[in-house]
This record gives C-alpha cells, structure tokens and sequence, in this order.
C-alpha cells in the first residue's frame, strides 16, 4: 500500500515537472510555429502545426531588414568580448594568484568592491565619457571594457589556485623560461576548462547585450540583432504581419538555443560554481 | 671555518631573497591592462556619475555646480517615488514566485524518500529562458499577449476559460505588472533553482540520512534541517535579486514599447533615469538618482542581512 502511494506521488510529481519544462518551452514553441505561418493566419486563429507561409514571411523580413548585417555585427562584437575577456581575465587571475607585487591586494580589493556597484552607477559617467571621447557610433566602448571583467578574474583566481600547485611552476624557471612564456605554455592550458565555463558565458552576455549597444550604436548598418529586434516595432512592414514578426524574433533566438544544446553542462556548472565559492 | 660557513649561506640565500622579490614584482605586468581598463571604464565613470549629480548639466555643454539641489529635487519628485514604488511591486510578484518555485523543485529533487531523476534535463530546460535575450523575450510575449491577435487571448477563448479577451499589456490597474513580474519569474526562477541546488549538493547528506532515521517527516526536514543550512545561499539568492530587481529596466521598457505604458504603471525607476537622462536631456539629475537608488539598495540590502543572520541564533 505504502509502495502504491509512493509511486503516485512520484508520477504525480514527474507530471508536475513535465508542464513545468513544457510551460518554459511553450513560448518558443509558438514561435517557431508562428514563423512558418502567415498574418492572417496567426490573427484569426493559433495552431500548433506548422504552416505553409515561411519562405513568405522570410522575403518579407530580407526585404525590409538587413538581419544578415544585424547577426554578423553581433558575432562579431560576441567573438571580441569573448576573446578579451577570456584572455585578459586570466593573466590578470594569473598575476594575482602567483606574484605577490606591490598593490595585489589594492587591485583585489577594489575590484570586489566594485563588483557590488549597481551598474547603473556608472552608466551615465560611461555614456558621458564616450560622448566626451567622440565614441559614439563606435565599437571600441562596446568591446573595449571587457578587457576588464572583475567577475570572471574571481573566478578564474579561485580556479587557478585550486587546480595548479605553485611547484608546478619552479621546474620551467630553472630551465629558464620566461614568465610570460610559463604563463602561455603552462597555465593557460591548466586554466582551459575553467576559461571555457566563463567564455560561453561572456558570450551569451554579449550576444544578448541591449542596453550600451542602444544607447551608442545611431547608424542602423553598425546595430547588433538585439537592438534591431528592440526596434522591429518602427519597421512597418514587418509589424503589419505577425508571421513575419516572429520570424525576425526566432533568428535572434535560434542561434543560442543551438549553442545551449551542446554546452548546457558547461552553463550550469559555471552558474553553480559561482554561486558555492564564497 | 664556521664563520665562513655562515657567511655563505648568507651571501646565497640574499640573492634569492632579491630575485624572488624582483620576480614578484613581475605580477604587475600580468595585472596592467586590466588595471587602466577598470579605471578607464568602471572607476572613472562612477566617479564621473558622482560629480555629474552636483551639476546642472545636459549631457553636453555648460556644467554648473548646484551642489545639492539635483538631491533635494529627487526626495521631492513623486514621479520618481511612484516609479519606485512600480518596481517594488512589479519584483515583489516576480520574487514569490520566483523564490518559491525554485525552492519546491528544490525540495522534490531533494526528497530522500523519491529519488527524483532526471535533474540534468530539467535544470536545462528550466534554465532556457535565462539564455534568450531580453529584448526577443520581451517581443515575443508582447506578441503572445496582445490583446486582439495574441495567441494566449486565443487559447484561453477557445477553451472558453474567459469570455472577453483581456487587455494584458495594455488594461488599467495591476494588470501589466503583474504580467511583467510573472514574465520576469519565467525567465529567472531557472537560474535560481540551480543555485538553490547546487547549495543543497553542498550540504553534507549525512544530515539528511540522520534526520530520516531519527524518523523527522517531510516538514520537520524542511524547516529543521534544509532551511537552515540553505540560509546563506538563499540571502546570496534574495540579495542579488533585490540588486537587480530595484534595478529593472529591459523588461518593462520594452514589453511597454518603450512609453512606459499604460498609466505610466510600467515606469520602474531605472526607466525614469534613463527617461531623464537621454530623452529629457537632464543629466546631471539622473546622475543623482542613480545615487539615491544606490542608497536605498544598500539600506534594503543591510535589512536583508540582519533579518537573516538574527533568525541564525
């Protein structure tokens, strides 16, 4: 009796978890489907099969927008975080972790300090310094600061201590090496798998970056695809059918739904692994 | 000879010493272009913020010290105080649920008794929301929920649970808020529910293998044993959610096509800041409420902490 109560509880719970998936999915589910079907359709009823109107809706979309442009501009931009960031967050993780130089622990300090400022402290400074710079309509802002990025240097200072021993490090020196050359032929291929974890992230966080993009980008050939999407509205043509509006909104979304298939584990590790470590 | 012995290990180990110390001193150089870009884009501008918040000042042009008057202005500004209260309300939606749908799936993936499987596919898919760009997720539910052609007015007509469409985005009252706290508690409650576990796995199981011998049940589980070992991950949890809930922005502004729509019951207060800011030309005044924002997040983040840490003892 005990056994049968358990098991209907558990299937009960399974169901609960599966509406659940299905309430998250849901949403994008119509989306897809509403891409593949046209205006008129969408206004009068809602399907869940698929329709006949996508390669309609996608002239009208090519003939109004240049999407191509918006998605290169916006892998462009995600590519150059992501290689900075990565790049430069662990030789500076690599600098705090093994030298003890004047000033480390300033650095440090401050840069954990300033990773609780609310960003829209330095928002309006930022904007006025690229406004002060002439850098507006220009990517260097956009790319730039992700030189420095404090939450990913964290990271990668707590992962670097836990994975190289400091002894690791006193074989190459008596053979001579240089300290940058220790760094590029030891530690960075150590650090990898913690550098992959903060990367995907780093460009997730760029592809989907609206804001600072808004506010800098005016000519419309430059704009990344979330900002185009943000102003999708003005494009009347577009707007005036529904099918050809969640088409544009499926490209933008497509593309991370492909990625997150194949690194989910990476994901969710590097968001469970900045949650534990203290 | 002795002597001399002594003298050599000396004269060894100072050199060492010295090249240990010059080799530290290396570090720096693998630290510098991070320390001019922090100091260029995050030091400087907050600084730049902070001036800026004494000044007359358009964002071009003249500036002029005023001092305090851009301070006194927002404690007086009750456009800005209604927009605040906005956003209390809209992340007070979005944290219940939030909050409390990560911790239920917290405690089913938990449950000593039911061994639920399959936790790697689930945090994937309740995580997906999270990836999307706020600017997609905010066009696609504005669509979903448009009042005459949206597809959600068209289910639920269908299968007759309402008889008149209903204006989500668009009606008066608390409609659109709450729209907009639950859209927001769709895409995070992912995020914190695998935070929320990722604290459980870090719990020793023997406590929870002790308590079910002891015979606790489900409850007692919950408040005697997992709550409290939980407390330091969910204040992470709430914390940073009330930072970036006070701070909400995207989500509003889009999903009320960027007029703050309807009523202006979708201005939060960062939405009014910007509005200053680049639609109204006053610069100088938004720089201040950033600031007066930025206190009222650290006095709500130290309540936050006491409230917490008192329930500890």
């Amino acid at each position: 009796m005990e056994k049968v109560k358990t098991k209907t509880a558990k299937s009960l719970l399974y169901l609960f978890l599966i509406l659940l998936s299905a309430l998250c999915f849901t949403p994008f589910y119509l989306m897809l489907i509403n891409a593949t079907r046209s205006g008129n359709e969408i206004m009068t009823s809602f399907s869940l099969i698929p329709g006949a109107s996508l390669a309609q809706n996608w002239a009208l979309v090519t003939e109004n927008m240049d999407l191509g442009r918006g998605f290169l501009n916006s892998l462009f931009l995600a590519v150059c975080n992501t290689a900075l960031s990565a790049y430069f967050s662990a030789l500076t993780a690599y600098g705090l972790a093994y030298y003890k130089f004047p000033g480390a622990k300033v650095i440090f300090t401050v840069m954990l300090v300033f990773m609780m400022v609310p960003s829209q402290l330095s928002l309006l400074g930022f904007y006025d310094l690229c406004n002060q710079m002439g850098l507006i309509d220009s990517y260097i802002p956009l790319i730039l600061p992700s030189i420095a990025s404090p939450a990913t240097v964290f990271f990668l200072r707590q992962y670097i201590l836990s994975v190289m021993p400091r002894a690791l490090l006193e074989a190459p020196r008596i053979d001579g090496a240089s300290e940058f050359m220790i760094f590029h032929k030891i530690a960075l291929p150590i650090m990898m798998p913690g550098i992959a974890t903060m990367a995907i992230g780093a460009f997730i966080g760029s592809w989907n970056s609206y804001l600072i993009p808004m506010l800098l980008i005016n000519s419309p050939a430059k704009r990344p695809l979330p900002v185009m999407v943000a102003e999708l509205s003005a494009v009347r043509d577009i707007t005036t059918n529904l099918g050809a509006t969640y088409l544009v909104v499926a490209i933008s979304v497509v593309p991370i739904m492909v990625a997150f298939c194949f690194f989910s584990k990476y994901i969710i590790n590097g968001i469970s692994a900045g949650s534990v470590k203290e | 000879m002795a002597v001399k012995a002594k003298k050599n290990t000396e004269a060894a180990a100072q050199p060492k010493k010295g090249l240990i110390q010059r080799r530290d001193r290396k570090g720096i150089w693998f630290c510098l272009p991070f320390v001019i870009t922090f100091l260029v884009f995050n030091i400087y501008p907050v600084f730049r913020t902070l001036q800026m918040s004494f000044m007359s000042y358009k964002g071009f042009g003249k500036e002029t010290f005023i001092w305090f008057d851009n301070y006194t202005r927002a404690f007086k500004d009750s456009l800005f105080w209604d927009a605040f209260l906005n956003t209390l309300k809209m992340w007070g939606v979005n944290i219940v649920l939030q909050l409390g749908l990560a911790l239920l799936l917290t405690i089913i993936f938990n449950d000593m008794k039911y061994r639920m499987r399959g936790l790697s596919i689930f945090r994937a898919l309740f995580y997906l929301p999270n990836l999307i760009a706020c600017t997609s997720v905010a066009f696609l539910f504005k669509t979903l929920l448009d009042w005459r052609f949206g597809t959600v007015n068209q289910i639920l007509l269908d299968a007759g649970i309402i008889s008149a469409p209903v204006n989500w985005l668009t009606g008066e009252g608390l409609t659109a808020q709450m729209v907009v706290g639950v859209v927001g508690a769709w895409m995070w409650f992912g995020n914190s529910f695998i935070m929320l576990m990722a604290g459980v796995q870090g719990i020793d199981r023997s406590y929870f293998e002790a308590a079910t011998i002891d015979g606790a049940g489900r409850w007692k589980m919950f408040t005697k044993v997992t709550m409290p070992l939980l407390r330091p991950i969910m204040l992470y949890v709430a914390v940073t959610s009330l930072i970036g809930g006070l701070q909400l922005f995207d989500l509003p502004y889009l999903l009320s096509g960027t007029k703050g729509q309807p009523g202006r019951s979708l201005f939060t207060a960062v939405f009014y800041l910007y509005d200053m800011a680049f639609n109204k030309n006053q610069m100088g005044y938004a720089a201040a409420l950033a600031f007066v924002l930025f206190l009222i997040i650290s006095v709500f983040c130290a309540i936050a902490f006491k409230l917490m840490n008192r329930k500890e003892d």
